[in-house]
Order: C-alpha cells, then structure tokens, then sequence
C-alpha cells in the first residue's frame, strides 16, 4: 500500500506543499526571532555606549603644586579675598614657574596656566576659609587639571596623532610627562561630579543642582498628583453613574495621556508662568507642569485598580449597612492601594525623566548655585543632560554620559521598586 | 426616655453623615473638574493665542505657505514667513522613517512573545522591552547625537553619498527604536485578548502556528493592532527631544531622508526658548503650531481609543 500510494500524484504534491508550508513556518518564526534578538542587541548597544563613553567622568586628574600662601594675597578678611581671584591666580602662575624653571617668557607662563583648571583659584581660597593657618606657608597642595589635560590622560592615544589634530601641543605634553615622573600627577574619584552645581568648566561641572531641582520637581508633582489623581479616579468609578457626560470625561482623561508632553509645557508657560506670575525656571512651576501629565497615568491606574477589588467585598459592607464613603475609604481603596502604587511610581519614573516641557518654562537656563528651595531657579537631570550635550567643549559629552548613568540608575530602581510593589501586594481574588 | 435619646442622636449622626458624604462626593468631584479644566485651559488658551496670532499673519499663509522662517524680515512679508508646509513634511518624513522600523519590529515581538515565546523567554524579553520603554527620551537624543547620526554621515561619505549629520533617516531609526517598545506592548496586549477558541480552531482544521497566525488570529487582532499604531504615530508626532537635539533648525522643503529636516515640535522649542516679550509674533506662532499639532495628536487618539472600546466590548 505505501509504495503505490506515494507514487500517487496528489500525494506528492501535498508533501511538496507540505514542505513548502513548513519552511513558511520557520521562517515567520524565524523572523519573530530575529526581530527579538535585535531589540536585545539595541538595548545593550545603548547601554554599553552610554558606559563605554561615560565611565571616565568619574575620575578626573589633578596636579600637585607648591603653593606658597602668600600673606599679601590673603592679609584681608576673607570675605574680601574672594573679590581678589585674580591673586589667587599669582600663586598658582608663581608655583609654575617654581615647578618648570625652565619658562621663560609670559607665553610660555599663559600656557604652562592652562594645564591648571581655571576654577583652581577658587579652590585655594576655599582651603584657606577652612584652615586660615595656611596662610604664609609653603605646602604641596592637589588642584584639579584642565578639562584638555584631563582628556589627555584618559585617553593616551591621542599622543601618537600628528601634532594639528591634538588639543595639546608638544610643549604641554613634555610638561605633563615631567609631572608624571615627578609624581605630581594623579588619577582621583571625581567628588565633585556628585558634590557641585553646574559650571561652564567640564572638569568643575557637577549633577547636584540637577539632582535637587529633579527632587524638588518630583515632589511637587506628587503632592499635586497623587491626591487630585486618586480623587478623581475614585469619583468617576464609584460616584459618578453612567451618563454621556461622563463617558465624555473619560475620553477626554484617555486623550489626555496621551497628548504630547510638549502641549503640557505651553500650557504651564502661558498659565503657571504669564497669567500667574511664579518663579521662572523653578521647581514648583516644573512640578506643576509635570503634574499635569502625571495626573492622567495616576486616574488610569487607579479605576484599573478600583475595578479590581471584586463585587463581594462592596455588597458585605454594603450588606452591613456602611455608607458609600465608608465603603470607598474603609475597604476599596486600601484594597486598591497596591495596584494605585505601582501606577504612581510608574509614572513618576515617565515624570522623572521627562524634559520637553520642562525646555518651555526655562528649566533649561544655566545655574549654578544649588537649589534650597522649590522656589530657586534650578534644572532637572534630563534636562541637564541635554543643556550639557549642546556645550562644544569635548569634556562635557563623558560628563553627559555619566549624567545618563545617574538617571538611568535612579529610573531602574523606581521601576523594580514597582514591580516589588506588585509582586508583593497583588492579591489573587 | 432613653431610647428617644439614642434615636435622637443616632438621627443628629446620620445627618452629619450625609453632610459629610455631600462633602466628600464634592471635594472628589472637583478633583475629576481639574482634570477637565486642563483641557479646556489648553484648547481655550491656544485658540486664543492662535486667533492671536492669525490676525497678524492670514490663516491661509499659515496652512499653506511654503516657506518657515520666522526671523527672515522682507517687504514682502514684514513679520517674517510662517507657513508650516516645510515642517510638517519635515515631521512626516521622520515619522514615516521611524514607522517602518517601529511597525515590523514591534509587530513581530509581539508574535513572538505572545503565540511562541516559552513563559521563561518572556519573563526575559517582557522586562528588556519595558526597560526600552521606560529609558526617557533625552537619551535617545544623546544616541541620536553621539551614535547614529556621525555614523551615517560617515557610511555616507564612503558610499559617496551627501548625508547630512543631522538627517531625518538617523533621527527617523533612533525614534523607531524608541517606539518599537510601545508598538510591541500594545500589540502584545491586543494579541493576549483575543480568544485562545480563535487559533485552537485554526490549528485543528491543519493550519501550521504560523498560518493561524497570518489567516486567523491577525484578522481578529486588526483594529487593535492598527489602534496601536496610531497611537504610535501620534507619539512620533508629537516627540520633541530627540529631534530638538539631532535635528536642524532650518526648514527645508525636502522629502529626501538624507537632508536635514527640521519638524513642529523643533520650531516650538526655538521660538520659546529665546527671551521674547510674550505678544512677539513668534511667541504667537508657538502657540498656533502647538494648536495645529493638538489636534492632529487628539484626531489620532481619539480614533485609537474609539477603535480599542468598541473593540473591547466585542471580545469581552
């Protein structure tokens, strides 16, 4: 029977047309494969670049000088040696020359000046408010090098392209080659990436003032959005019956999610900011605006979650003769709090790194000093990142790397912290 | 005597607690009327604004106008040229780029992790894709600057073609990647609804997994799945960081993917970013390419969010 049948003709077409049908297959999984795998591979691309390009920001170097504090510089009060930078600026140019005796004219001092960060001269003064006995000593003292310097340790390779392509030329180069042998020359963990304020040296910039603007930003919006979301979610799904009007509203809420956060920021300059009148670039204006577009992902997780506490537990309450507040506020929420947690940590998180309204408001101006208050001028992280992408000097891209690092850290821990929340408080009704 | 009393005061708290239920249905009502007032602040405002702005510059100027530049002052046009044609062609070639990778790479990773993936497989790949999804845009920007674009521009000079470093073809892949998340998730949920009775039915009558696929469980999964992609779309529309950070401020009437092109959300940005009084015909235009890009973004999501409703009631 098998011997004649598979000689039949029909039956050779199916299993040519089975063959056919069967590599189909393959390849459509083939192509679902596939299209994962390219997905994995962007989204490590993405973050091994982002280390790859940022890891450095976090060392940075600096050189010893022999700095002689002179008393002249510094017989004044303090305070006022803070107006004399200039000075500051002597001790550092007389500690050079001391350092490569073999300078000879004030070119060659303005160049040996630029291995040294500008903002060194205030870090002299700083040491001398902390310990004012200082003051007429000679003592090897650690001052941050220049953004280029700092380059050019990080990365040796640049010493082997010809001398026009390079920051430094070969004067400098020798210069930091004799520091090194000396031992004048050292890598530290870079402090004051987590400990200033922003600043137009790469080397002296920091995330700080970023990082309290983006605290003072988020607590606005919770404490706006939180309440008012919870609020609302709870009128429209216990309270509110089914007419058209509020089937209108929840259309309107589910538009709202989803129009361009770009719209919210216009909305927060002309009303917040022009009709109001509130502090420009502050956190509290930031924070309102934020709320605005938190407010909607809060009222959908929300009802989701208010729809699931199941009917059992509304009709015992009811059955005992509580009110529909006391049902509300005594049984349905907190049965719904997990579920309301985890959306508002969520969008937080969106919250979090949000920029393109924020671009709106002014949060994009440059501040250094570092916010005390939500109502001081101030930015947020992303939007840092972005202000510090626009910079042209190359220091401030590892800088912008790190900065992504640091956000990208704290967005990780918002979304594990939700999915412990719902691991841990999902009820299985 | 003491019965009375307890009927007494038992009558005076029920009184106080419906006093106290009005109160509370009232401060929770004004809680959802927030949510109302900030979309009529917004179309109210912008359609003042905009009105505004119209009778500075004719509305047909606006709409149809071939030329964007704000700054350029001539006889003809004193105010400056502000027809928006060059944008939004600039905005559709990028988000037509950033279609054709989102679509096909969302699409199928949602196939794949809901009709093929093992449950180990998709504890794995669930998570990376909300990973992608949660990364905020500021850095897709960063990639877009840093990565993609200076390698284009490069792969174009070898090939000794002119690809601008700010080309809408490298913004357009960096937001596909950005929206494949978004697309696969959608689509994910789409296809987790539709009833397992679908494809078991397709699989007993002899389709092979990938037939049901395509011949039964798709047809079903449609209007979800076109749902999905227009609210992607409406995402590409109105996404501003990346392109404020890798594309170019100039407009350009150009449909080619290598030249820089600049998009709505750009312009918004450069007209406000600036120090400008606020009645500056600038300042105004904002606010007109904000209305214009509202109601594009609103038609798009209303459509979506219709077509999931009525689509959810027949599946539930």
């Amino acid at each position: 029977m098998t011997e004649k049948s598979s000689q039949h003709p029909s039956n050779f077409l199916t299993s040519k047309q089975l063959h056919k049908r069967r590599k189909a297959e393959q390849r459509f999984k083939a192509y679902g494969i596939s299209t994962i795998i390219i997905v994995i591979s962007v989204l490590l691309l993405l973050l091994t670049g982002i280390i790859f390009k940022g890891y450095s920001a976090f060392t940075k170097t600096e050189i010893a000088l022999e700095i002689f504090y002179d008393p002249k510089v510094f017989k004044e009060s303090i305070p006022k040696a803070i107006l004399k930078m200039r000075d500051t600026g002597s001790l550092i140019r007389r500690a050079l020359q001391k350092e490569f005796p073999d300078i000879k004219d004030s070119d060659e001092i303005r160049k040996a000046l630029q291995l040294i960060s500008p903002n060194a001269r205030i870090s002299l003064i700083r040491k001398v408010v902390e310990d004012p006995r200082l003051i007429g000593t000679t003592r090897l003292t650690w001052v941050s090098a220049s953004d280029n310097i700092n380059l050019f340790i990080k990365k040796p390779q640049q010493r082997k392209l010809p001398a026009y392509q390079r920051q430094l030329d070969d004067q400098k180069i020798a210069w930091i080659d004799q520091l090194r042998e000396r031992k004048k020359l050292r890598q530290r963990f870079n402090v004051q990436f987590f400990t200033n304020g922003d600043s137009r040296e790469p080397e002296q910039a920091g995330i700080l003032g970023a990082l309290m603007g983006s605290f003072y930003t988020m607590l606005v919006t919770l404490l706006l959005a939180f309440p008012i979301g919870i609020g609302a979610a709870i009128y429209l799904q216990e309270f509110a019956g089914k007419s058209r009007l509020i089937s209108l509203l929840e259309l309107n809420i589910s538009n709202l999610a989803a129009v361009p956060s770009i719209i919210f920021g216009l909305l927060g300059l002309a009303v917040f900011l022009n009709f109001m009148d509130f502090p420009r670039s502050s956190a509290l204006v930031g924070g309102m605006t934020l709320s605005l577009m938190t407010m909607p992902i809060i009222i959908l997780a929300a009802r989701a979650a208010i729809q699931a506490v199941p009917s059992s537990i509304r009709e015992a309450a009811e059955g005992l003769g509580a009110s529909r507040v006391q049902l509300v506020f005594h049984h349905i929420v907190p049965l719904a709090m997990p579920g309301i947690l985890t959306g508002t940590i969520l969008g937080m998180a969106r919250a979090l790194g949000e920029s393109a309204p924020l671009l709106m408001i002014g949060m994009v101006a440059f501040v250094v000093d570092i916010p005390h208050t939500p109502l001081d001028p101030t930015t947020v992280l992303p939007v840092q990142i972005f202000s510090w992408l626009r910079n042209p000097e190359q220091g401030f891209i590892e800088n912008t790397a790190a900065a992504i690092m640091v956000l990208l850290l704290f967005l990780i821990l918002m979304n594990l912290a939700a999915i412990v929340f719902r691991k841990r408080f999902d009820h299985k009704w | 005597m003491v019965n009375c009393l307890a009927l007494q005061t038992s009558k005076l708290e029920f009184k106080m607690r419906n006093i106290m239920e009005w109160f509370v249905k009232a401060s929770l009502f004004c809680c959802v009327a927030i949510a109302i007032l900030v979309t009529l602040a917004i179309v109210l405002l912008m359609l003042i604004e905009s009105i505004r702005f119209f009778k500075l510059i004719p509305i047909s100027d606006f709409l149809f106008g071939l030329r964007w530049a704000p700054g350029a002052l001539t006889t003809e046009a004193p105010l400056g040229y502000f027809g928006i044609v060059p944008l939004f062609l600039g905005t559709f070639l990028i988000t037509l780029i950033a279609m054709g990778i989102a679509i096909p790479l969302g699409l199928f990773s949602a196939i794949y992790l809901s009709q093929y993936a093992s449950g180990q497989v998709r504890t794995i790949v669930k998570p990376i894709l909300e990973i992608l999804a949660g990364i905020p845009t500021v850095v897709y920007g960063f990639f877009a600057v840093i990565a993609v674009s200076p390698l284009l521009h490069d792969v174009g000079t070898y090939l000794g073609l002119s690809i601008s470093s700010e080309s809408a073809l490298g913004i357009g892949i960096v937001m596909g990647i950005m929206i494949t998340p978004y697309i696969a998730s959608l689509s994910d949920d789409v296809l987790a609804s539709i009833p397992g009775a679908i494809r078991d039915g397709s699989l007993a009558l002899g389709a092979t997994f990938s037939e049901s696929i395509k011949r039964a469980i798709l047809p079903a999964a449609f209007p979800g799945i076109m749902a999905a992609i227009l609210l992607a779309i409406s995402r590409a529309i109105g996404e501003t960081m990346v392109v404020v950070m890798a594309a170019g401020y100039s407009a350009r009437l150009t449909a080619n993917p290598f030249d820089a092109v600049t998009t709505v959300t750009v312009q918004i940005v450069s007209l406000l970013t600036g120090d400008q009084a606020f009645d500056n015909p600038k300042t105004l235009a904002a606010f007109a390419l904000g209305l214009t890009l509202f109601f594009i973004t609103l038609l798009l999501n209303l459509m979506a969010i219709r077509i999931v409703r009525h689509y959810r009631e027949k599946y539930d």
